[in-house]
């Protein structure tokens, strides 16, 4: 009976939450028009393409077919079969272990140091760090830098202080690939995160700092731990998944540095796999089971990292 | 003894009006430090863009120099009157190229800036059933890359017929997530509920809201958007979606140049000022306006 009787409360209380909802979807139907334009190009090509790869990593497709299901078959090669995946994850990690770091620690310590400047000097101060990233392809540059040849600046340099006495192929040679690489990802690592982190400085309030004179606060290391850092949470949460996402899609980057494939595929990274079997061997079904490791990669790492962050400071 | 008390004390009051360089905690030796490493750094980041704007100006035989030189001696416009050339030969018109580079990055600019800022008025300000879960899947994308949904991405534009026409470079920047992130951030700390509240007292309608006080508001994010757009649109190749010669982008056919190697060094090194010029302008022009968006794009918890 008096199951029964909560029962019915439950059904009343999830029909007056159906009535709620409805009502509430009435009154604010105008929303939903407002968002209609950038919501639904953002699940045509944003949310609905996860979805469609995940799918298609589970089939064989080439475009031509019908995709045909072969269940984990994808993953089992990958993972088993395909020495050059596992090498492209090899040299993707250790490109994302120093350079996301590295990266994450310049864009905190540059806003930082930045922000201890006169407004002039920090304005152009700003420009001239963030003007790597400002040209998408910018790092075309380093190319000539690097190159082999009697053109490579670097190789010019060396020559004549009597550093080397036969250019390095910084470009072709294994040894040296992955870390050219590494130093281009590295001058490129003050991105948007590196804007957010400079404004940040800006925003943490001025009586706070006085109120830790006040306490003994003796010189700006004291400061920047106890005061900035903690109130500078969401800016750097933000900046770590700019960082994280920069260093695992390295790609277009080792393709114009070191070509495509790379000697011995010394430098070929998981997005250049992805291309590979996505752009020239049209095995579609291949090339999503690739896509979808790298987005679980991705995606989980950074929620990872945002868990990590959240306890800064608390 | 007096005297001296009365000193300290100045000193004491000058120092604490300072909001900058605040007493206790700055050491004039720190400060050079700091100075002299930013300097230090900051050649290693712009040295290479020096380089660019040095070539750019360099006559062919100081191209070649051995060993390689890095700032230019004689500057010459040489190289890009050899562009112009070189581009006056193909069948395609020169100005056509950057046509079709301005018209899609001025389209999708516009169109992402107006549709990001409805989509981030109402999530931030209207509650609405679905509201937290899209801005959830909003800040959830921007944790991986393109390169996870270009294949999908590229069968989706041909079953819309979107392949090999403006649309392929237009229509999915208009929906970018970081646009929509930062505008609704921005929205969040700049636009006091109070005074939508009152406009809607007064009987003003939503649009009405919308377009006479929250578009003028969010004017620095705009500029954010718009360096964000210039970024991505201004160097596109647009050649995994764009066949058509006379669609092409500017960066396309700029890369055609530079792909010429040693015969077309000088003109190379022209292009690469060309595509470095229009987004360093827009961030040097807006820089305090970004300044001002960016600090409120943290990720609150």
């Amino acid at each position: 009976m008096k199951e029964a009787a909560t029962l019915s409360k439950e059904k009343q209380i999830k029909k007056d939450d159906r009535k709620l909802f409805r009502k509430a979807l009435r009154k604010n139907w105008d929303c939903y028009v407002y968002i209609a334009p950038y919501g639904i190009i953002f699940l045509t090509f944003t949310v609905l393409p996860v979805l469609i790869s995940i799918f298609f990593s589970f089939t064989y497709f080439n475009v031509l077919e019908p995709p045909q299901w072969i269940g984990l078959r994808n993953y089992q090669n990958l993972l088993v079969n395909d020495d050059v995946f596992l090498l492209a994850v090899k040299n993707t990690m250790t490109i994302a272990i120093i350079t996301g770091p590295v990266g994450y620690l310049a864009t905190l310590m540059f806003a930082w140091f930045i922000n201890e400047l006169k407004p002039v000097l920090r304005a152009i101060m700003v420009t001239i760090m963030y003007a790597p990233s400002i040209s998408g392809g910018a790092y075309m540059i380093w190319t000539i830098l690097f190159s082999g040849d009697s053109h490579g600046y670097i190789n010019g340099f060396l020559l004549n202080l009597g550093v080397i006495h036969e250019p390095i192929q910084f470009l072709t040679d294994t040894s040296w690939m992955i870390w050219i690489v590494i130093i281009v990802m590295i001058w490129m690592s003050l991105g948007a995160g590196f804007l957010s982190m400079v404004a940040g400085f800006r925003t943490v309030d001025k009586s706070q700092y006085e109120a830790g004179y006040v306490e003994g606060i003796r010189n700006r290391w004291q400061e920047f731990w106890f005061i900035t850092l903690p109130s500078m949470r969401p800016q750097m949460m933000f900046a770590a998944v700019m960082s994280i996402t920069a260093a695992f899609s390295v790609g277009d980057q080792t393709t114009a540095l070191v070509g495509f494939p790379s000697t011995d595929y010394a430098a070929h990274t998981i997005v250049n796999h992805l291309q590979d079997y996505g752009g020239q061997r049209f095995d579609m079904g291949y090339a999503c089971a690739i896509a979808t490791i790298l987005f679980v990669v991705m995606v989980g790492l950074n929620e990872l990292i945002q868990k990590l962050l959240s306890k800064v400071g608390r | 003894m007096e005297k001296a008390q009365r000193v300290i004390d100045e000193r004491k009051i000058r120092t604490s009006k300072k909001v900058f360089n605040p007493g206790p905690a700055r050491s004039t030796a720190g400060n050079v430090v700091n100075f002299v490493f930013l300097c230090i750094v900051g050649a290693f980041m712009v040295l290479p863009l020096v380089y660019t704007v040095c070539n750019a100006f360099k006559p062919l035989d100081e191209l070649f120099l051995f060993p390689p030189t890095f700032f230019v001696r004689n500057p010459t416009l040489d190289n890009f009157q050899n562009i112009s050339v070189l581009m006056g030969q193909s069948w395609v018109p020169f100005s056509r190229y950057i046509f079709n580079t301005l018209f899609v990055t001025i389209v999708a600019t516009v169109l992402h800036i107006i549709a990001a800022s409805l989509a981030a008025y109402v999530l931030e300000k209207r509650k609405f059933p679905g509201a937290k879960v899209m801005f959830k899947v909003v800040v959830l994308s921007l944790m991986f890359s393109a390169a996870v949904t270009g294949i999908p991405n590229y069968i989706i534009m041909s079953k819309l017929g979107m392949i090999d026409t403006y649309f392929a470079l237009i229509v999915p920047y208009i929906a970018s997530s970081i646009g929509l992130y930062l505008m609704k951030q921005f929205v969040s700390s700049s636009i006091p509920d109070a005074l939508l509240e009152a406009a809607r007292i007064d009987g003003a309608s939503e649009l009405k809201i919308f377009a006479s006080i929250v578009m003028p508001l969010v004017k620095p994010a705009w500029l954010t958007l718009l360096l964000f757009s210039v970024q991505s649109l201004w160097g596109t190749t647009g050649n995994t979606f764009i066949f058509t010669e006379s669609l092409k982008p500017l960066n396309y056919a700029l890369n055609q140049i530079m792909a010429g190697g040693i015969a077309r060094a000088g003109a190379g090194a022209a292009v690469g000022l060309l595509m470095l010029l229009p987004p360093l302008a827009v961030f040097v022009f807006s820089q305090t306006r970004i300044l001002d968006t960016m600090a409120s794009s943290g990720i609150k918890d």
